[in-house]
């Protein structure tokens, strides 16, 4: 039994399509996150699942039971939003048990658990202040509290953490990912903060267009994104991709830059289908912390490289090379001290890397 | 010796820019105070008139002081003189006009609210083609809708009553009411809609447990805005009522222009400030949020 399915899930607003055939399950305890740009149709897919917007072809299960006509609050499912949304006429109290008010839930039974809730969010002792005398933080975490004295099956998270400022953003972070810990509830949570999205996610939908380009486990969405997007949006700075062509020969792969005089062995990769790669125009993605300063296994690629532009960031500094008049980043440590116009000694590490077909932007 | 020179020609110049200043105030001052006395002016006209005996009026000028403190004029204005026919006093036209006024700003209120809301919370298809007819209403002359408004009034058989005029106040004060609380309600987020929507509330509720409760400075603006409309509507009332049913600005108009002997200017002046009293009470009970509810809508939150 899934907690949540979504099947061939289509929504347009009226001639423009926001999204397109969404195929998507989770588990129960899963944390998915839904991660893009703006105006990638996210946010449009959590009020689907939410029941706030209609559907135009598809259909939502929640525990294998068809949602996609049942009304918001008969979906047993909770929702926090970016703005949090507290009402602001109500206190805290008020606020945390509208829902169940509205559910007719037994006072005793409220009660309760605004208690357990409370006293679990640490926001017992706000009870009977309003919204307006909160701080950002704290208004986050009663929003929260609404969400969790429903005993929701789903748990819907609309960047709750896009208001804060940074440093609060942080602390919230790791307070979700403890509250996921330990309850253990299926969560669904719309960001587009890569962090965010990586540092939460058991999973990770990343979605572009209305499409869904990848789904999978964090470790995955960075070490082998499916196309040249996902490659793009993840990692700061975010992945170099090196136009150029492959060789292949009876033993032996060979890639070279468009423009370089040099070919870099292709030997470990996990290539999907080894046959036509002779000639064929691709996109070498290496991560810029993967380009290090010292050899550190026996298959680096060696190459010298002359450094443009150095940007120093506290405990790292980014690096940007020039590869045959393509623009290579590599990150350091900013203990190691790189000479600008001079050519230095560089090792690509193979192990890490990903390649995409030039034309269809695809994994290869 | 440098720095002395030149902290002398810096300390030169902040006497003049001190001296610059203090001329712009003083002058900043005069400028208020003259525009004030030129608005000032026709009350203190009015308040002092009323106070005078007529002896008085004929013999000073406008701006003398009157002699004694002579209320005389405003217990005219208001009771009347005591004789039976041809007597035209304010006070039953008073009560007309609240009869008036009371339901009028409440309903065109109240249905402002509503829709303000279902045109920003509940969007449908074709919502701004409504919203700009709404708004249409707003530029249409009153004088326009006279003729159908009053066969409208004959076929409801309410022509020549209060119940007309409220009627008549509601509808015409929709589009401005509408406008008000629609543009207020856009600054609200909707996310609170939603929020409550998954709390299971519904359309009522959220109306009156949500937004509702947040919207005493809109409601302000809109009564003050209606109430100050429909208190001194002259058109209207003279149109669409005449005698007894008459509110207080056309008896006003009557008790001034159809005198049969001489002018009493001292109990026309009082019989004016009696009727604008009401709205001068509206504004300086809800003046202060007048203003702030009239901005309310430019700062979020």
């Amino acid at each position: 039994m899934k907690t949540l399915k979504i099947e061939e899930l289509s929504k347009n607003f009226g001639s423009t399509e926001v999204l397109r055939k969404i195929n998507l399950e989770i588990d129960e305890g899963n944390f998915l996150v839904l991660l893009g740009p703006s105006g990638c149709g996210k946010s449009t897919l959590l009020n689907i699942i939410a029941g706030l917007e209609t559907i135009n072809e598809g259909n939502v299960y929640i525990d294998d039971y068809n949602v996609s006509k049942v009304e918001p609050k008969d979906r047993n499912i909770a929702m926090v939003f970016q703005s949090y949304a507290l009402y602001p006429s109500m206190n805290v109290r008020e606020n945390m048990i509208f829902g169940l008010k509205q559910a007719k839930v037994s006072k005793e039974k409220i009660e309760e658990q605004l208690e357990k809730v409370s006293k679990f969010l640490q926001v017992d002792a706000l009870l009977e202040r309003k919204p307006s005398q909160l701080s950002g933080g704290q208004r986050q975490r009663v929003a929260i509290g609404r969400a969790l004295v429903r005993e929701p099956r789903i748990f819907l998270f609309d960047e709750p953490l896009s208001n804060l400022d940074a440093k609060l953003r942080v602390e919230m972070r790791r307070e979700i990912k403890k509250l996921h810990q330990q309850l253990k509830t299926t969560v669904v949570y719309v960001t587009h903060d890569q962090t965010e999205a990586m540092s939460l996610g058991t999973k990770i939908a990343i979605m572009n267009h209305g499409v869904i380009q990848q789904n999978e486990s964090p470790e995955n969405i960075y070490n082998k994104p499916s196309n040249t997007f996902v490659a793009d949006f993840i990692g700061s700075p975010s992945m170099n991709l090196i136009k150029g062509n492959l060789k292949q020969s009876s033993d032996r792969i060979l890639f070279t830059a468009e423009g370089a005089n040099f070919d870099i062995p292709i030997n470990s990769y996990d290539f999907d289908d080894t046959s036509q790669l002779n000639n064929k125009e691709i996109y070498f993605g290496i991560r810029p912390e993967h380009i290090y300063f010292k050899k550190s296994n026996e298959n680096d690629f060696e190459v010298n490289l002359k450094a443009d532009l150095s940007e120093y960031i506290g405990h790292e500094q980014i690096i940007t090379f020039n590869l045959a008049n393509q623009e290579l980043l590599a990150k350091f440590s900013s203990t190691i001290k790189i000479e600008l116009n001079k050519e230095t000694k560089l090792y690509f590490d193979l192990t890490q890397v990903s390649m995409f077909d030039a034309n269809s932007q695809e994994r290869i | 010796m440098q720095d002395n020179l030149q902290t002398s020609s810096y300390k030169q110049l902040e006497q003049k820019s001190k001296y610059t200043n203090m001329f712009l105030r003083w002058f900043l001052y005069f400028v208020l105070i003259l525009f004030a006395s030129y608005f000032i002016f026709p009350l203190y006209v009015m308040v002092v008139t009323s106070l005078k005996t007529m002896e008085e009026i004929r013999q000073g000028t406008l701006l003398t002081w009157p002699s004694s403190l002579n209320f005389d004029s405003w217990l005219v204005a208001w009771g009347g003189r005591g004789y039976g026919a041809g007597d035209t006093f304010l006070r039953p036209y008073f009560w007309n006009s609240i009869k008036m006024v009371v339901p009028a700003v409440f309903f065109s209120t109240f249905i402002g609210a509503m829709t303000g809301y279902v045109l920003t919370k509940w969007r449908f298809k074709g919502d701004q083609w409504v919203f700009l007819f709404l708004l249409f209403g707003c530029f249409i002359p009153f004088q326009a809708i006279l003729l159908p408004m009053a066969r409208t009034l004959g076929v409801l058989g309410i022509s020549n009553s209060v119940i007309g005029l409220v009627l008549v106040h509601t509808v015409y004060g929709i589009p401005f009411t509408t406008l008000f609380f629609r543009n207020y309600y856009v600054s609200v987020p909707t996310e609170l809609v939603k929020a409550a929507r998954i709390d299971g509330a519904g359309f009522f509720k959220i109306f009156f447990k949500i937004l509702l409760p947040i919207s005493a400075p809109i409601i302000v603006v809109t009564v003050i805005w209606q109430f100050t409309q429909i208190w001194n509507d002259f058109l209207f009332g003279s149109t669409f009522s005449f005698g007894e049913a008459a509110p207080i600005q056309v008896a006003l108009n009557n008790m001034v222009l159809s005198s049969t002997s001489v002018k009493e200017y001292n109990v026309d002046m009082a019989s004016a400030i009696i009727a604008g009293i009401p709205t001068l009470i509206v504004y300086v009970l809800a003046g202060k949020y007048f203003i702030r509810g009239l901005t309310s809508g430019a700062v979020k939150g």
